[in-house]
Order: C-alpha cells, then sequence, then structure tokens
C-alpha cells in the first residue's frame, strides 16, 4: 500500500504534478513549439521590420527619432503581445487540449481541488510564456538596434508581475468556454483572443480606436500592461507615473481572478449536471 | 456491521437531448430555431447497496444506465434526484472525500498518448498524493506485475498497442491504491488474448480487497469474475444476484427485457443517431 499525503501537502504535491505534466508536454511535442517559437519569432520580426521601413513609406519623412521610437513601441507591442497572448492561449486552452486528448475526466476525477489544479496550469503557462518570450527578445535585440537607454527596467517588471493577476483571471474565465459549449467552446476562445488583439492597443495607441471599441479597450487588462511597460520601456517613467495602470490592473485582478475561478466552479457544475464533461464536439 | 463501500436511494439522472424528427427521419424544426429538447432517462431511482471487497458487476446494452451511474460514483456527473455515498460520503456534498477513495478504468484508456506509461503514471501519483519514494520501482513493479515488460515504461503510449494501454491504465488505478475502483468496459474492443489478460488482472484485486464496479456488455466476463451482478436496461435494475443465483445471464436479460443485447444495443445506437 501507498502513503497517502496530508491535504495541503498533497495539494502542493499536485501542483507540481501539473507543472511536470506540461513540462513533459512541451518536450513531447517539441517539434510544435519549434514551430509555434518560430511563428512568434517571425510575427515580432516582421514588426520589427515594418517599423524599420516606416520611413521609406513616403510622405513626409519622420524624424530619425520618431523612426526610433514607433520602432520600439511596435516591437515592445509584438513582444509583449507574444507573451500576453501564450499565456492566455496556455490557460483557456487547458480544459480543450485536455478534452482533445480524452483525459479531461481522468483530471476532474482527481482528488484535487479545483483551484490548485487551475494554478498549475496557470503556473506553468506563465513560466513557459516567459522563457518563449525571453528567446524571442533576445533574437529580436541582436537584430534591431533598440534604444532602451532611457528603459526603466525595475517599474517594467512591476508592471509585469501586476499584469500576472488580471491576465490569469482572464484566462481562467475564457477557459470555461469550452466547458459551457463542447462544440464552440475552442472558436469562441479564439475570438476572445482576436478581440483582445484589437482592442488592447497592441500596434497602436488606443485612442485611435472607433468608440465601441475604445471601451472594450478600456475593459481589457492588456491595455494597461502595454501602456504601462510602454511608459517605463521607452519613456523611462516610475512607478509613480504609471501607478493610475497599476491601480487599473490591481482592480482587475481583484475582480478579475476571483471571479474566473467562481465562474469555472460553476461551469464545472453545469458541465457535470449536463454531462457534458466527456462530450468532445 | 462494515460500512457499505456504495449505498444510493432514488439516485435519477435525466439527459437533455435535442430532438423531434418526423416519421421520415427528417427534422421537425426550422433550421434558425433552436432544437426541441427531450429529456432522455438514463437512470431512473435506483437504490442500491455494495458490501466492500466484492466485485459487482454492471451488465446491459449502451444506453442501460451503467455508464451514468459509474460517472455519477466518480463525481462526474450530478444525480437530478436522490444520493450515493461512497465509504459514507455524499458524492455531490463530499465530491473531494469521494475522489480520495475511487479510481477509474474507462473504456478509452485515458492517457496523454504522447507522454509515457512513466510519465502518465507519475503525473497520476503527484495528483493522487501518493509518495513518491521510489516510484520509479513501483511503477515498473506495477507494470510488469500485469505483464508489460519493462522497456515500454518510456515508449510514448500511442506506441503500444490497445491491451497494452489498457494494461497501463489498470496499473496506473493500482498504484493509486483505490479503496473503489470503477471499471468502465475496460475489455471492449480488446482482442481476445489482451481481454483475458486483463481479465485476470481484475481477478487479481480481488485478492487485494479492493470493491470493484465492473460494468460490462460481456455476459460471460461477468459471470467469470463478478461475485453479483446487476443485469440493467434502459436505466432499470431488471435483476440483481450472484451469476448462480441468475443463471445464464443472456437468456435472463432476454426474459426480462424482451429483446436480446444485440438487438438492445442496435436500437439504443438507433436512439442515439436520432438524438444526434
Amino acid at each position: 500500500m501507498l502513503t497517502a499525503r496530508p491535504p495541503l501537502r498533497g495539494e502542493a504535491h499536485a501542483f507540481l504534478g501539473f507543472l511536470e505534466r506540461q513540462k513533459n508536454l512541451v518536450r513531447r511535442y517539441w517539434m510544435w513549439e519549434a514551430v509555434w517559437l518560430v511563428y512568434s519569432l517571425v510575427s515580432v520580426l516582421s514588426i520589427g521590420y515594418l517599423a524599420a521601413g516606416l520611413g521609406s513609406l513616403g510622405g513626409a519623412a519622420p524624424s530619425v527619432a520618431d523612426l526610433a521610437r514607433a520602432e520600439l513601441y511596435l516591437l515592445l507591442g509584438a513582444l509583449l503581445w507574444a507573451y500576453l497572448s501564450i499565456v492566455f492561449m496556455e490557460i483557456s486552452f487547458s480544459v480543450m487540449w485536455e478534452r482533445w486528448e480524452g483525459t479531461i475526466e481522468y483530471t476532474f476525477m482527481a482528488p484535487v481541488r479545483r483551484v490548485t489544479h487551475l494554478l498549475g496550469v496557470c503556473a506553468f503557462a506563465l513560466l513557459y510564456g516567459l522563457a518563449r518570450t525571453l528567446v524571442v527578445l533576445a533574437i529580436a535585440l541582436a537584430l534591431f538596434h533598440l534604444d532602451l537607454s532611457r528603459a526603466n527596467g525595475g517599474a517594467a517588471v512591476v508592471v509585469l508581475v501586476v499584469s500576472t493577476f488580471p491576465l490569469v483571471g482572464l484566462g481562467v474565465l475564457a477557459s470555461v468556454l469550452p466547458l459551457l459549449s463542447p462544440e464552440r467552446g475552442e472558436q469562441m476562445t479564439v475570438a476572445v483572443q482576436g478581440i483582445l488583439l484589437l482592442a488592447s492597443g497592441v500596434y497602436y495607441p488606443v485612442t485611435v480606436l472607433p468608440g465601441p471599441i475604445q471601451v472594450l479597450a478600456k475593459a481589457s487588462p492588456m491595455t494597461y500592461t502595454l501602456d504601462g511597460i510602454r511608459a517605463t520601456l521607452i519613456d523611462g517613467r516610475g512607478l509613480a507615473a504609471v501607478a493610475p495602470d497599476l491601480a487599473a490592473l490591481v482592480l482587475m485582478g481583484a475582480v478579475l481572478l476571483p471571479l474566473g475561478l467562481l465562474t469555472f466552479g460553476w461551469a464545472e457544475r453545469r458541465a457535470k449536471r449536463l454531462g457534458l464533461l466527456k462530450r468532445s464536439g | 456491521m462494515s460500512q457499505p463501500a456504495v449505498e444510493a436511494r432514488g439516485l435519477t439522472k435525466r439527459f437533455r437531448r435535442s430532438g423531434g424528427t418526423g416519421r421520415d427521419g427528417h427534422r421537425l424544426r426550422a433550421p434558425w430555431r433552436r432544437p426541441a429538447r427531450e429529456d432522455a432517462v438514463a437512470l431512473h431511482p435506483l437504490d442500491l447497496t455494495l458490501e466492500a471487497g466484492a466485485i459487482t458487476g454492471v451488465i446491459g446494452p449502451n444506453g442501460s444506465g451503467k455508464s451514468t451511474l459509474v460517472r455519477i460514483l466518480a463525481t462526474l456527473v450530478l444525480p437530478d434526484a436522490g444520493w450515493a455515498r461512497v465509504f459514507g460520503h455524499d458524492v455531490v456534498r463530499e465530491s473531494l472525500r469521494v475522489r480520495r477513495h475511487i479510481n477509474r478504468v474507462s473504456v478509452e484508456a485515458a492517457f496523454f498518448k504522447e507522454l509515457s506509461p512513466w510519465e502518465n503514471l507519475v503525473y497520476a501519483a503527484r495528483i493522487y498524493g501518493t509518495d513518491d519514494r521510489g516510484l520509479r520501482g513501483r511503477v515498473v513493479d506495477a507494470l510488469t506485475r500485469f505483464g508489460l515488460s519493462a522497456d515500454v515504461v518510456d515508449q510514448p503510449l500511442r506506441q503500444l498497442s490497445r491491451g497494452q494501454q489498457q494494461k497501463v491504465a489498470i496499473a496506473r488505478s493500482v498504484l493509486t491504491t483505490p479503496s473503489l475502483l470503477l471499471m468502465d468496459e475496460p475489455t471492449t474492443g480488446l482482442d481476445p488474448r489482451s481481454k483475458r489478460e486483463v481479465q485476470a488482472m481484475v481477478d487479481d484485486l480481488r485478492r487485494e480487497s479492493v470493491t470493484t464496479v465492473l460494468c460490462t456488455h460481456d455476459m460471460e466476463e461477468a459471470e467469470a469474475l463478478c461475485d453479483r451482478v446487476l443485469l440493467m436496461d434502459r436505466g432499470r435494475v431488471l435483476a440483481d444476484g450472484t451469476p448462480a443465483q441468475l443463471g445464464r445471464l443472456e437468456d435472463v436479460f432476454f426474459e426480462l427485457s424482451g429483446r436480446g443485447m444485440e438487438d438492445a444495443d442496435t436500437e439504443a445506437e438507433l436512439e442515439e443517431s436520432r438524438a444526434c
């Protein structure tokens, strides 16, 4: 007979189990991981070259300083989107992937609190997203001569850390969609990701968006992450200057994280009531 | 008197299905309207007590309610009415405690197919809170005990045959030392040799006093392995007794339901396709 762990240690052990499982899956699907890495890299580099070519598109020639700023603005947007979208996708697709693998019932039947399960998935998503983005960042830095002389790295890290909470909350909320609808949940998750890309000001200031989309921009935590990171890295602003962004992110984290967990619990009970856990499309 | 492994009273489940077809089999609804909903009864009010340590067979065709019963006990489906307890814990209100007692082997051998048996079993050990000291040795023991060679331990599961995968699934369930093992058609779709081997594994569990609920279509399997048999059809228990008391299950099923098991399966498949 094997010895069962006490509940709290058991939860910690299970948390590590989810991290380890995700790591093993990345290792086994290494070819796909390589493809996604190249895809992220190509996306970021395309934006970088677009920025570098802005001066040769015709019209009034912008100054060198303006071009350098535009290049940094766009590249930071592309890099942050690469990170935020990986984390969002890893979390929001977690239910869908388990359904696709056929393991969803096994995982949901395990003697683990759902919060442990979700935190394990989210922690891996954050680590994995960071690692992949750092690789892309290193290559982008080598190819583009970015002027980061004014950057306030410490403040940027704080913005990124604070952004984690609403981002995780949003990811968990989106992961509920495949639980609500096995047939259409996956498509809806991709649609949510697309809307975030459009509304969060990844490649432009949100002020250029039409009014209704600006409302969405205000509701997206990614808008404040991008705003805060750009202010700290491009203009070298400190924490006081990005306090409104940080406050919005803290508030959104305080709402989205518990809301995500509660909604997931509700959706799980609904799926169990309607017999939707096993069904796959 | 010892505590029953499973107790259920008035356990009921219906599933909502799309429906509404005409005589010619075509849908009656207009394409832009939401499908009409018809409830399909998966489980009529069911009373059940299973003593600890025995192998209970739940036998019946598709749509008889076997899998629904197992899923309710596994906390994967919520009942509409009635209650069920596993070793005294309510499957709805104390689902986490129930999950500490159970494991389930399903017909699909639910695995991450790109991961190896070792990686899948380590994952199971972690989420079931089992001690990881000497885990590698125990995983290899569990696999070799059920006739798998040690060299499959690190191969991706997709490279193993269905029979081998099902053995890994049973080894995984044993590794987590459940008090109640729910086996949902573990031998369906296996070749005769793998089937015999898996049946031998189930028989082995008897020695470890693991309470086992074995859902199967296979009457002979039930007669050979089970201490008690529940014969089910359309969400109801038709007969309940030891294989010796019931006699030839195929005949009992025909006598009580008015149709053969294969006819019942075909009927259930037709109903399912009409509902989709």
